[in-house]
């Protein structure tokens, strides 16, 4: 999930998150280290189990954290996952103080675990899904931000905190509508995780740097290449609105 | 000391000012590009510094107007006048063109485009991909033309200073 917050003086606050409880990687090298592992074997068409192995041997943080997203039981759509920042931000008050914090998109739709398997020749059920539930009503999420305590990792987004830090309900989100891709920012602004407002920052965590570095980098070469047609279509996804 | 006519003191201000900043311009550029760890502290640099720069350069050009620099050494052929003046001219228009294609770039690509804080610029094109990338592109190639043009007029005041040892470099000495 992507949000795009802009905020009435001008300023921006950008946030793209996964559904996953942790990140898979703690440092950038690690990030290259495992694409390089997962490359598939020319032969099985295949990551080779060896290099994997090989891979967590070296990175035991990325074990864990595959065992974790392992653990989590796999949502029925889009509407009932929950989607997590992972990486830990600094929220600054007025007074300079300095919070440890990391967000959450909470469903309101209650939680079905996904029944496996998927239709075979519709690549694009999670969205008509979507958009099917949409055309009966919106869809909400609770924004919830995790206070971190000063001790909390905030440089490792393969290590959760702790379940009993304090959790703030920031206000609700609600979607109404859905549009295809040839229409949607998703293609024309690039979600930077550092574009933020004052108020909040980075954190010491070394991938969100290296995440603005690299999504600039792609989506400068996305913005030299013939637009490609839409995945998703308006006519797919059409909400007549309520 | 007599014999050299030398620029305005808020001339040679201005000079070594914006020499300072456009070197760590470029070099800021450079590095942030090819950097993963240091790139978000290096472009929160690279934004607020910039802007700097296409304002000092208009400062710069206002000044200019106002104190015309020296007449040319006498032993100059009218040739090297001529390349001499043509490459001023080039280096006031890349340091104000490279910041502004900057501005624009990031306007054309729907980026805010913050200074400091809650301190931003309102983007100067609309929201373009197209425009973004052929911006994108210009920047680059106006920094490989501020560098090489840096380069030239740094070879001339060296080959001056050490060879012709004309005492060219008085001129704008601080
Ligand atoms: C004298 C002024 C400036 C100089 C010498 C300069 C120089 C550079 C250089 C050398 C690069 C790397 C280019 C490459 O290798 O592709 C760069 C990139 C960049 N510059 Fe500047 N720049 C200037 C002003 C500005 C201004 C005013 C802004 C914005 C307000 C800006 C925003 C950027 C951005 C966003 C990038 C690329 C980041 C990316 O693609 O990930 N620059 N600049």
């Amino acid at each position: 999930m992507a949000l795009q917050f802009l905020l009435p003086d001008g300023e921006e606050w950008r946030t793209a998150m996964v559904d996953t409880p942790v990140f898979a990687v703690s440092t950038p090298e690690a990030f290259r280290d495992q694409l390089v592992a997962m490359a598939p074997d020319p032969a099985t068409g295949n990551a080779d189990p060896v290099k994997m192995k090989a891979f967590f041997a070296r990175h035991p943080e990325s074990a864990r954290a595959a065992e974790r997203i392992k653990a989590q039981t796999p949502s029925s759509g889009f509407h009932d996952s929950t989607y997590g920042s992972l990486n830990a931000f600094v929220f600054v008050d007025g007074g300079g103080r300095r919070t440890p914090v990391r967000w959450w998109m909470v469903p309101v739709q209650p939680f079905e675990s996904a029944t496996p398997p998927p239709p075979a020749g519709v690549p694009n059920y999670l969205f008509d899904a979507l958009a099917t539930r949409l055309r009966q009503q919106p869809l909400q999420w609770h924004l919830v931000l995790t206070v971190g305590q000063p001790r909390d990792p905030t440089n490792d987004a393969t290590i959760p905190w702790p379940p009993d830090r304090d959790r703030i309900d920031a206000g609700i989100l609600t979607i109404d509508t859905m549009e295809g891709e040839e229409a949607s920012l998703a293609r024309t602004v690039n979600f930077d995780p550092l574009v933020l407002p004052d108020g909040i920052e980075s954190s010491d965590d070394p991938l969100l740097s290296a995440r603005s570095a690299v999504y600039s980098a792609s989506f400068r070469r996305r913005a030299g290449e013939p637009v490609s047609a839409s995945a998703v279509t308006n006519t797919e996804v059409e909400v007549s609105g309520p | 000391m007599n014999g050299v006519a030398r620029f305005a003191r808020t001339s040679r201000a201005l000079h070594w000012t914006m020499a300072a900043m456009v070197l760590a311009m470029l070099f800021i550029g450079m590095s942030m590009v090819a950097s993963l760890g240091a790139y978000h502290s290096l472009l929160s640099v690279h934004r607020p510094l910039g802007i700097l720069v296409l304002v000092f350069v208009v400062v710069r050009f206002v000044n200019r107007q106002i104190h015309p620099p020296p007449p040319f050494l006498q032993d100059m052929s009218s040739r090297e006048r001529i390349v001499a003046s043509a490459s001023e001219r080039l280096l006031y228009l890349l340091m104000f063109l490279q910041p502004l294609v900057g501005w624009g770039m990031l306007s054309a690509a729907r980026y805010p485009i913050v200074l400091f804080g809650p301190v931003h610029l309102p983007p100067i094109l609309p929201h373009d991909l197209r425009l973004y990338e052929i911006l994108r592109s210009t920047h680059t190639a106006l920094a490989y033309g501020l560098c090489l043009t840096f380069m030239g007029h740094l070879c001339g005041v060296l080959f001056h200073t050490i060879v012709l040892r004309d005492r060219l470099l008085r001129r704008m000495a601080p």
